[in-house]
């Protein structure tokens, strides 16, 4: 799995209010319409103007705060393929990992990514591509590798239970 | 068996395994699931299982806290939602509009005993910490996962050991302590780790005290926390379940850590040396202390949420308030966290007081603190609340400010219209 975009560098705990706002929790359910929304309290721009396969690269503590799911499936719904960050808050990773977005962890690259310049990531091979160099990032575990194989914990979860279905 | 923390016994329990390492996963099967107002949007994940019905319906809890009575038909129809969700899947544990927060209200309930695993669709979740549970919260999609298979994965978490001793001055509380340790160690000091207190100071704090400290651990990052339970708190659920299971067969349910069990970090406090703090916009761990912050403007107070919408919380507005008026250009908003508070504070007379001081009320629930209604901020208003987190347009409104302190600030607050010390209220 190849993803390659340009990169939305921001700073460190960006927290699920800033993300997607409370005040949107219960009145959209559309993907999509979530999607209008993505980092609406941090950078206005942000929704208008990213693409599809761009990638955002964080500091420390990203996706604090909230469990909202929308936090994760706002930015997949705008078009986002990856986030890489020094760290990252639980809830909002496993919600990353169960919706089937890349969660990152790669200081070096936090560290040398460039706001609106290139990036590509590869999974399979754990390797960011940014500007001629290449930053390595850890295996995900086990779980996380099979929830993303399935494409989401819903797809890993209909599998299960066709399995005890047989 | 070897040495452990609460969190690995907490966890090899509700994964029916003796012991568990740090940093291993198990697959829990948790003793209640918890989900709120985000029930309807859970219910739709969880249709596309394919499955008739939910495996476990009597481990489901659902309240309607987060936008309650609803604010919108949007919010109304999701609520609709909810209530045929519940009615179509037998749900026994289903607390309507009114009733209050999730965690206030499933403690009231005592449908959570020391010892056991709640897993909630809510960040706050680690509330239970403080009957000696182990609560974790989790997003909509591992909810709908967990109503179809009764079980999820986790890792066990490293703990770390705060160390209580002294006792706190008088108007300084527990939510103090918690937003003292919070910007002492920042928003991510406890990520993934399970926050583990100890002392003898604890056993001196009411409940209404305790239950401040792990709900509010959720800001450090945390995973869980745990305050170890004693015979204040089986006494209190026992209470709740009218007896029908005793002091001494709740007590039998606790998990104390062992002695030398591994922490990734120690941390002592001593409570006699902590004064007010204030967390001040826009990030929870930007805490100052109260003499830092004095004497700023305030337009909105808002006291309530499952951090500090309790009896005691109202009863310490109404002390400060008591015979006084709220300033002028300064309005206060009461929200208690459930319909048994409510009650209780009328009972106790603290409403009248309130209401007399000027002060207005909300229906039990979590009110403005996320931004849905019953209190929103206008662009450039400063609201001083005692919920639990104060980012950027949380309340609804970017561009307004939230500061967050303990209920006798924000009381203060409200009796001169800036940022108060309420020891300077004190009678010498």
């Amino acid at each position: 799995m190849n993803f390659s975009g340009q990169i939305w560098k921001y700073g460190n705990d960006i927290n699920t209010d800033v993300i997607f706002p409370g005040k949107y929790t219960y009145t959209l359910r559309d993907p999509k319409e979530m999607g209008k929304h993505a980092l609406e309290d941090l950078d206005p721009e942000f929704a208008s103007n990213v693409q599809i396969g761009d990638i955002i690269f964080a500091g420390k503590n990203f996706g604090n705060g909230s469990s909202r799911e929308q936090a994760v499936v706002c930015l997949k719904a705008a078009g986002v393929s990856a986030v890489v960050a020094i760290s990252f808050a639980r809830i909002w990773y496993r919600n990353a990992i169960n919706n089937g977005l890349p969660a990152i962890i790669c200081p070096e690259a936090v560290k040398a990514a460039v706001h609106g310049k290139h990036a590509t990531v590869n999974i399979g091979g754990q390797v960011i591509n940014m500007q001629d160099q290449t930053y390595s990032f850890p295996p995900f575990s086990e779980t996380a590798t099979e929830i993303l194989k399935y494409g989401s914990l819903i797809g890993y979860i209909q599998n299960k239970l066709a399995d005890i279905g047989d | 068996m070897s040495i452990q923390t609460f969190a690995q016994k907490a966890l090899a329990k509700a994964a029916g395994l003796q012991n568990v390492s740090i940093g291993s996963t198990v697959d829990a099967r948790p003793d209640k699931i918890l989900s709120h107002d985000n029930t309807a949007a859970i219910s739709t994940i969880f249709n596309q299982f394919g499955l008739e019905n939910v495996l476990q319906p009597e481990k489901l809890v659902v309240t309607l806290d987060h936008a309650a009575p609803p604010p919108t038909p949007i919010h109304a129809r999701n609520h609709a939602e909810v209530r045929k969700f519940v009615a179509r899947h037998n749900i026994e544990h289903f607390f309507e509009v009114g009733r209050g927060i999730c965690h206030q209200v499933i403690s009231e309930e005592a449908l959570i005993l020391p010892g056991q695993l709640i897993i909630g669709a809510d960040s706050h979740t680690t509330h239970f910490g403080w009957l000696g549970a182990f609560g974790a919260g989790v997003g909509r999609t591992e909810i709908a996962a967990l109503w179809a298979t009764g079980e999820l994965w986790m890792r066990v978490p490293n703990s770390i050991l705060v160390k209580l001793t002294g006792q706190l001055n008088s108007s300084v509380t527990t939510k103090d302590l918690c937003l003292h340790l919070i910007g002492q160690v920042s928003s991510d000091g406890g990520l993934y780790a399970s926050i583990e207190f100890c002392g003898e100071s604890i056993s001196e704090l009411s409940i209404d005290s305790r239950t401040v400290i792990p709900n509010m651990m959720a800001e450090l990052g945390a995973k869980n926390a745990y305050l170890p339970p004693d015979k204040q708190v089986f006494e209190w659920l026992a209470n709740k379940l009218k007896h029908r299971l005793s002091v001494e067969a709740i007590s039998k349910l606790a998990i104390y850590p062992d002695i030398g069990a591994t922490y990734s970090e120690v941390i002592e406090i001593d409570l006699e040396k902590l004064e007010p703090q204030v967390s001040v916009p826009h990030q929870v761990d930007n805490v100052q202390p109260i003499s830092v912050v004095a004497g700023k403007q305030v337009d909105q107070v808002f006291i309530g949420t499952c951090t500090n919408g309790r009896l005691e919380d109202i009863s310490i507005a109404a002390e400060i308030l008591r015979g006084q008026k709220i300033a002028t250009g300064t309005r206060m908003i009461i929200i208690p966290a459930s319909s048994q508070v409510l009650r209780s504070a009328i009972d106790l007379g603290y409403i009248s007081i309130l209401l007399e001081a000027g002060a207005t009320l909300g229906t039990p629930g979590c009110g403005p603190c996320m931004g849905n209604h019953l209190g929103i901020p206008a662009a450039g208003e400063i609201c001083m609340s005692t919920g639990n987190r104060n980012f950027r347009g949380r309340m609804g409104e970017p561009d307004a400010e939230i500061y967050l302190a303990s209920p006798a600030v924000a009381a203060a607050t409200a009796l001169t219209g800036t940022i108060t010390d309420p020891r300077s209220l004190e009678v010498s």
